[in-house]
């Protein structure tokens, strides 16, 4: 069913943050006997951003948090929600979305939660404070998707499993606001396509199920049921962003829709940092509206394992114009680079039998 | 265990995530970590203040052979920080390759983990600095 606000609501101010490393699909592959070339040309992704041995989903969450904070210019403590979606949580019990808007200074008047759902918990973020902020029971909500998303030593996740994050401010629509969230759809089912047991360390997918009846089939779903609900075609919108565990999927799901490379190429970023989970597509829409002008539209659908997508219709306005350069932008983190080899990788991320921690 | 850590981390969360001081109403002085009575003029008029984010590094050492809980992230530089307001506070380094470090470097300040109390602990997270860029 189609969510639309009673109120309008819009993004205030929106943020993201990549860490510097980077880990190539050769430094992965040499050390497993595997094909390079196979890997880059089946996956489209060169490379994956990777955490730093101090890194983790908490600390990526705060650096896009307050990235958002910046370009929003409001008073912290007038934030009434803050979700965290990921899936790689550094406490099992313990939320994160405490130590985030304790690092903000909104502490202690406000709501704070954890969301789960593969790869799409930070757009359900986004969802919970459109509720909160159109019925009026806080004045501004704060959603994050961030991951240092984990793949086990040589298995095919590996090789995308990345890190990332992005927030969003959302506010009743003003003009303050960056852009219009006109409205939403989510469309869910039991597919079990990947899935990680509770205390286990790695996540376990259906190899080939990962696709039709769950990547395609939900993204779609969730797609046409928003535009057809919206009276809404493909060529209505300057950008799509679509959830990108690699390359192809998002490629083969536009076409499929009936979008253009050009419309999705501004968001699709798995090729240069790799798959970054709850952040993929949170970080796809932040460098839209890096780019983006007033009055561009924009399709955004998530898709998480599990599984299910949601799907945004969004509007952008004037204001994008006087705060996109109030922090670094998606670009900006991207160019930042140092690459790592593998044994570093695999010693910041704690794998070595016996390594000091 | 961490029981006698947890309540003193606790108390210093607003000084490490987000670098908060003192500053003396009397004489203006700041402190960090803040103080409750000021050394310059011993007054109790005090009041908290948010230290600026970015400074340059005013001089620094590298640490080689770390103490248990930072051996992962050695070799690492500890360097004096003179922020903005010429409030000079001592910092971990992070992002950059301790030779590639200079006096007078612009820094920022992050939020990233400090240590980890074992893998059953609590997590200490803090301030850093990492070159602007």
């Amino acid at each position: 069913m189609i969510m639309k606000p009673n109120h309008k609501v819009g993004i205030i101010g929106w943020g993201g943050y990549i860490p510097k490393y980077r880990l190539p699909v050769e430094n992965i592959s040499r050390i497993w006997g595997k094909d390079a070339e196979r890997y880059k040309e089946g996956l489209m992704i060169n490379e994956k951003a990777v955490a730093g041995p101090d890194e983790d989903t908490t600390t990526i969450a705060i650096e896009a948090a307050q990235n958002a904070l910046k370009r929003a210019q409001i008073n912290p403590k007038d934030i009434g929600a803050v979700f965290v979606g990921s899936e790689s949580k550094p406490y099992a019990v313990k939320p994160t979305g405490t130590i985030v808007a304790e690092a903000l200074g909104a502490t202690p008047n406000l709501l704070a939660a954890d969301l789960e759902f593969a790869c799409k918990a930070g757009t359900e973020g986004l969802q919970c404070c459109m509720g909160l902020v159109s019925s009026g029971m806080i004045k501004y909500g704060l959603a994050i998707g961030a991951d240092v998303a984990q793949g086990a030593p040589g298995d095919d996740l590996e090789f995308a499993a990345a890190s990332g994050g992005a927030a969003f401010l959302i506010s009743r629509d003003n003009e303050d606001c960056v852009a219009t969230i006109e409205a939403s759809y989510s469309y869910v089912t039991d597919t079990p396509d990947f899935w990680r047991r509770a205390e286990k360390p790695f996540p376990q997918h259906g190899e080939a199920f990962t696709g039709k009846p769950a990547y395609f089939h939900h993204i779609e779903s969730a797609a046409r049921n928003l535009m057809a609900e919206l009276d809404k075609k493909p060529s209505d919108f300057k950008y799509a962003v679509f959830h990108q565990p690699n390359g192809k999927f998002p490629i083969r799901v536009a076409k499929t829709l009936g979008f253009t490379t050009a419309q999705i190429a501004p968001g699709l970023l798995v090729s240069n940092i790799g798959n970054t989970y709850s952040a993929a597509v949170p970080l796809g829409l932040s460098a839209v509206l890096d780019i983006a002008a007033p009055g561009d539209e924009i399709l955004v659908v998530s898709y998480g394992s599990g599984a299910g997508s949601d799907a945004f219709y969004i509007t952008v306005k004037d204001a994008i114009e006087e705060k996109r350069d109030r922090c670094l932008k998606i670009k900006e983190y991207i160019l930042r680079r140092q690459q790592v080899g593998y044994k570093c990788y695999i010693k910041w991320r704690r794998h070595i039998i016996g390594q000091p921690r | 265990m961490s029981d006698l850590r947890v309540p003193k981390l606790w108390r210093e969360i607003p000084q490490h995530y987000r670098l908060e001081a003192s500053k003396c109403l009397s004489c203006g002085r700041i402190y960090f970590p803040p103080k409750t009575i000021c050394n310059n003029c011993k007054s109790k008029n005090l009041e908290k203040t948010a230290l600026p984010r970015k400074g340059v590094i005013e001089t620094f050492t590298i640490i080689r052979n770390a103490p248990s809980k930072y051996e992962l992230y050695a070799p690492y530089a500890i360097a004096i920080v003179k922020l903005e307001n010429d409030v000079k506070i001592l910092a971990q380094i992070t992002d950059c390759e301790p030779a590639k470090l200079q006096i007078g470097m612009p820094v920022e300040a992050v939020i990233r983990r400090l240590y980890d109390d074992g893998e059953n602990g609590v997590i200490h997270y803090g301030f850093k600095f990492r070159p602007v860029f």
